[in-house]
């Protein structure tokens, strides 16, 4: 058994990489759906224990891969996630089949372009080459693309479409950014593939071309900030989100959001390192205010209950870029804690979404009451995932959400005050969203459907466990990685 | 590098922002396929120009993907399909030309301005390029946001790319043109199979012409 760790563990790097690579070419071929799933759902439980393995052994940096203390926490996170949504994707999608809404054909398609996804996502975060961490994200990017219009019904391919148009111009201008860095990194350097490995452009970031930097920034700030959901480039998310498979949902809500942040933050990492470059904290934190306050309105206004957390996430994602663009120890662990705590509670509550909306057969707010008394389960499972999303306690989102107010209290306080409004805001709108689809009576039709409530339920335990007791390892790791960050 | 390669690689992507111009104020689809065409081949000559004088093979690879893909493939396949969806005549009623024109001119400005003044170190051929590029990059931008058409939009996105692609070429060295260029060709890909399907449905699955119209009022 001991072997059998020390042989995964040395090998972790390349196994998280080649499980999902692997996976998804035997996914191509294999025509059974259910064998599928359990293959899809295994393949990402094995992803998940390589990832585990990266705690025990740590390789060195290589000149395309890269393991450090920033993207541990990104890639465990990423598998874990991974794999539970796979286990609520059998579930969900076995049901999809039943109705007919897809084919065995697109299952097959599925079930591939899944760990395809997961393999781009775990691509871009061990990336130690800005060029390759860009074309991994590409590659997330189009699949994604492919699976949010797989309904292919007028609003899955106009979803998909807008999608398309606005990641693929995000795209372009990261690359236009990493362009720049390549150059304002080529003198010092030299030419060649130097220019563009992390740890060589890390090492002499205070000797880069400070104004070419700040260009750069710019544009990757623009590029990868699409892909993370911010405003006043958000647009494509809530369209994705809502008229996609709801396991596809989850994953982007709650990992692809993630990566693209990673990059963000790897590029910022950069900046700050030299001296004459432009403090980019600021223009984070700017528009992750922005993302909080306009999604913290936008909430009212929805009438579809995807649409309403793909919202939530737009308003999420504005508070974590917000915690890590004030910097300092505090808010960078706030944001760690954040950013983690964000994404197993949306992909909680996108599991219960998804088997509530097969239940009633819509996604409309409307149509969607009583859910505690006609699905008890799915029912207390919303409750308990909205509850934690609003921040309100004993859950973990509260107490990140806490560190994060009381840290730009501590550094910025004229901050904290729209900050603040935008957090009562954004609890307010769900609040007053939950009222309705939770308790009353139970209206429209509506069937049993096999659901898989394990995924929920360890999600909202690990929310409900940090909210209480962070155990002290991972305080430390967090606090690690927070001062790493400045 | 001598006064004539440089005067050549200038002459090349100069020509490239003139031909962006040229694409904001086509309004036949068809015409500005073949505009864009023309594009794909300036940039192929710009490429192998640079390959030529950086002495990097790999970079006419990249030549030969825009020269095959974009001023052949992708244009003959638009080609046949708004030919087949009988839009190949439809005149776009974007903003009035004066206007975008404007807004086209001062964007190029805007980039010569903030390039020249970051990259006062950078070597003169790869801060005009960059400048240059950063122009056609900005010119695609704005042909997407003021075309309603699907078709306009991706040729909007292609030119957008092939600044991309001068940028890369222009940066000596810069390791992973080669797969930028194909990553892009994919997508591109993609993105005409997407429209294709989405035009196909839109033509087929709806009878009505005012669903038709609002669909299109939506998405524009």
């Amino acid at each position: 058994m001991s072997e059998v760790i020390d042989w995964i563990a040395a090998n972790n790097v390349a196994l998280i990489l080649a499980i999902p690579f692997a996976t998804s070419l035997l996914l191509l071929c294999l025509p059974g759906y259910r064998l599928s799933a359990r293959l899809n759902a295994g393949s990402a439980f094995l992803t998940l224990l390589a990832a585990l393995s990266l705690f025990i052994h740590k390789p060195a940096p290589g000149s395309y891969l890269l393991v450090d203390d920033l993207n541990i926490v990104f890639i465990v996170l990423n598998t874990l996630v991974g794999f539970t949504t796979s286990v609520f994707s059998a579930s969900y999608i076995a049901h999809e089949l039943e109705i007919g809404r897809l084919t065995t054909v697109q299952l097959r398609f599925y079930h591939a372009m899944y760990q395809i996804l997961l393999f781009a996502m775990n691509l871009a975060l061990l990336a130690n080459n800005i060029g390759l961490m860009w074309v991994a994200i590409e590659l997330a990017t189009l699949t994604t693309v492919l699976m949010v219009g797989i309904y292919q019904t007028h609003e899955a391919l106009e979803a998909a479409w807008k999608y398309f148009i606005l990641g693929s111009v995000g795209i372009a201008l990261a690359l236009f950014g990493t362009i720049l860095v390549y150059m304002a990194a080529r003198p010092v350097v030299g030419e060649g593939p130097d220019g563009m490995i992390w740890t060589v452009l890390i090492g002499h970031a205070a000797a880069l071309d400070p104004a070419l930097l700040n260009l750069a920034f710019v544009f990757l700030l623009l590029g990868y900030g699409t892909k993370v959901g911010l405003a006043p480039l958000h647009a494509w998310l809530p369209d994705a989100h809502a008229e996609g498979p709801t396991p596809i949902s989850a994953v982007l809500s709650g990992l692809l959001l993630n990566v693209a942040l990673h990059a963000v933050l790897r590029f910022k990492l950069l900046l700050a390192a030299n001296p004459g470059a432009i403090a980019p904290g600021p223009l984070m934190a700017t528009m992750g205010l922005v993302s909080l306050i306009f999604a913290g309105f936008m909430l009212y206004r929805r009438r579809d209950i995807k649409r309403l957390f793909a919202y939530s996430s737009i308003e999420h994602m504005g508070i974590i870029a917000f915690a890590f663009g004030i910097g300092g120890p505090l808010a960078n662990f706030a944001g760690l804690l954040h950013m983690t705590m964000h994404s197993l509670t949306k992909s909680a509550i996108f599991f219960a979404v998804g088997h509530i909306a097969q239940a009633k057969g819509t996604q409309k707010l409307a149509d969607l009451r009583g859910l505690t008394v006609s699905h008890p389960l799915l029912g207390w499972g919303l409750v308990a995932g909205v509850v934690a999303i609003a921040g309100m306690p004993p859950f973990g989102i509260f107490m990140s959400e806490f560190l994060v107010v009381s840290s730009t209290f501590a550094r910025q306080p004229l901050l904290a005050i729209p900050l603040v409004i935008g957090l009562l805001f954004a609890f307010g709108a769900l609040m007053l969203r939950l009222q309705g689809v939770a308790f009353g009576e139970p209206s429209g039709h509506s069937e049993p459907v096999k659901a898989s409530y394990l995924p929920l339920a360890t999600h909202l335990m690990l929310v409900l466990i940090a909210g209480i007791y962070l155990p002290p390892p991972l305080v430390a790791w967090f606090q690690h990685v927070a001062r790493l960050l400045h | 590098m001598d006064k004539f390669a440089f005067d050549i690689a200038h002459f090349l992507a100069g020509s490239l922002v003139l031909v962006s111009l040229l694409l904001l104020y086509q309004d036949r689809l068809s015409a500005l396929l073949n505009v864009f065409a023309f594009q794909a081949v300036v940039l192929a000559l710009s490429v192998s120009w640079q390959a030529y004088v950086q002495g990097a093979p790999h970079l006419y690879l990249t030549a030969a993907i825009a020269l095959i893909v974009k001023a052949i493939v992708i244009p003959v396949a638009l080609h046949r399909m708004i030919r087949r969806l009988g839009i190949h005549r439809e005149v776009e009623t974007a903003l009035n030309v004066g206007t975008t024109m404007l807004a086209g001119l001062a964007l190029v400005a805007l980039s010569i301005v903030v390039v020249l003044r970051v990259t006062a170190d950078a070597g003169t051929l790869a801060r005009e390029d960059l400048a240059f590029a950063l122009s056609v990059v900005l010119l695609g931008l704005l042909m997407m946001v003021t075309r309603r058409n699907a078709v306009s939009q991706v040729v909007g996105f292609m030119s957008l790319e092939n600044g991309l692609i001068l940028a890369a070429t222009g940066a000596k060295g810069m390791p992973f043109v080669v797969e930028i260029s194909v990553a892009f060709s994919v997508l591109v890909a993609f993105i005409v199979i997407g429209i294709f399907l989405f035009r196909i449905r839109e033509c087929f699955d709806t009878v009505d012409l005012q669903a038709l119209d609002d669909l299109r009022e939506r998405r524009g």
